[in-house]
């Protein structure tokens, strides 16, 4: 493992600076929101330390909690694909660090430099599916007792 | 190894969970031979049958540790012993961990419901012999908050000086630790594919997909040991239940490396 986020683990250097140039810093204290369901995805996150829960609005019920994303994970791919909205809620279990990514500005350097582009979202598919198939993974509720086997 | 059940005496009954417990056995008599970590036995409940279940504690002859999960008839019967009830036990079977060939290594462990039992033991053996192995980390994964195993043992493990991560299928309102499949927390960790090696213990599909994460992060697959389910009756490599292609894994498992298991697991049916 490295340090880097997954996202810019093997990404080359010249890439991964030039992407930088359009990153901030951006903390975020415990129990804050960094976005709700529905709202607009114009920026997405690499987090540096802490963790995100990812929530669900369910009527009568609070938020129900689907996922928790932790350090070195890339929080946000819905900034990716129009109408760039967000299909979940996201809230800082406790204080988060993080790198704030402008989703506009780095979809125009993907167009700009398509070898970037490509290995970017090369990257970011491969986040998608992973998502995908943990949630296919949950759904088969793995641990439910079944058959005669040690314990 | 003896094919007759020994009489043990139940000294103590701990539930894990709502539908698991952990039962201490001594020796009425004659006591079997040391269990290492891994290993299992087939616990008779008399009058009703007998079933594997894995040594959750090693390191006393004496005194054995299984964790058992009601699901059928038998596992029933024995979670429901009281202190002072007689099973039988027969044993030890199996493979077991091979912790030398991790001595030198980071242990990453990784673990799925009631798979954190037969990996309780190798927690404690690393954690008991420092400078045998690099760091520990142990990830844990389990349906709810409810089902976790092993009450404040794993924060234990993390004062003294394992990583220890846990992640949960379905959180509870009072649940703030991590909610998603457990393979997800292999980012959480702090572990170098060049000089770990991989224990996986829980269900099948858990097993495969964490499997195949680690050999995409570069660990080999020689490197990755798996304890694999299936359905044991013998324990002794006689009655065939538990055949996976060329291997009988009452005898040649449940401990498998991923090298020989992979090529085994891709095919539906054998």
């Amino acid at each position: 493992m490295t340090g880097w986020p997954l996202l810019l683990d093997t990404l080359p250097q010249v890439q991964r600076d030039r992407l930088f140039t359009l990153a901030d810093e951006r903390d975020f204290r415990a129990g804050s929101t960094l976005f709700d369901e529905g709202d607009v995805a114009d920026r997405f996150w690499l987090i540096r330390s802490g963790e995100v829960a990812l929530d669900v609005y369910v009527p009568g019920r609070r938020a129900q909690v689907v996922e928790t994303l932790g350090p070195r994970q890339q929080l946000g791919w819905s900034w990716i694909f129009p109408p760039y909205r967000w299909h979940l809620g996201a809230r800082a279990l406790g204080p988060v660090r993080t790198w704030e990514f402008p989703a506009a500005e780095v979809r125009e350097l993907c167009m700009a430099d398509t070898e970037l582009g490509y290995e970017l979202m090369l990257r970011c598919a491969a986040l998608i599916a992973d998502r995908l198939q943990a949630t296919r993974l949950r759904l088969l509720d793995l641990y439910t007792p079944h058959g005669s086997v040690p314990s | 190894m003896t094919t007759v059940p020994l009489p043990y005496r139940v000294t103590a009954v701990s539930a894990e969970t709502a539908d698991c417990v952990s039962l201490e056995v001594t020796p009425v008599g004659r006591a079997l031979p040391e269990f290492s970590p891994g290993r299992f036995a087939m616990m008779y409940a008399f009058g009703v049958g007998e079933v594997p279940i894995s040594v959750s504690a090693t390191g006393d002859a004496h005194r054995l540790v299984h964790t058992v999960r009601a699901i059928g008839a038998v596992t029933g019967a024995l979670c429901r012993l009281r202190a002072g009830d007689v099973i039988g036990l027969r044993g030890p079977y199996g493979t077991g961990w091979d912790l030398d060939a991790a001595a030198g290594s980071d242990v990453l462990v990784v673990a799925g419901g009631i798979g954190l039992a037969p990996l309780r033991p190798v927690v404690r053996h690393v954690l008991g012999h420092p400078g045998h192995y690099g760091g520990l980390q142990v990830l844990i994964g389990a349906r709810t908050p409810e089902d976790l195993l092993y009450g404040a043992e794993p924060e234990h493990w993390r004062r003294a000086s394992a990583q220890v991560e846990v992640t949960v299928d379905r959180p509870g309102p009072g649940w703030h630790g991590s909610v998603g499949v457990v393979t997800t927390l292999l980012d959480r960790v702090d572990w170098r594919p060049d000089r770990t090696a991989a224990l996986l213990c829980g269900p099948e599909v858990m097993i495969r997909h964490t499997a195949r994460a680690l050999l995409a992060r570069g660990l080999p697959a020689r490197r990755i040991q798996v304890s694999l389910e299936r359905n044991m009756r013998c324990g002794t490599g006689h009655c065939g239940h538990c055949q996976l292609g060329p291997l009988l894994l009452c005898r040649d498992g449940p401990v498998v490396g991923y090298d020989r298991a992979q090529p085994l697991l891709a095919v539906r049916e054998l």
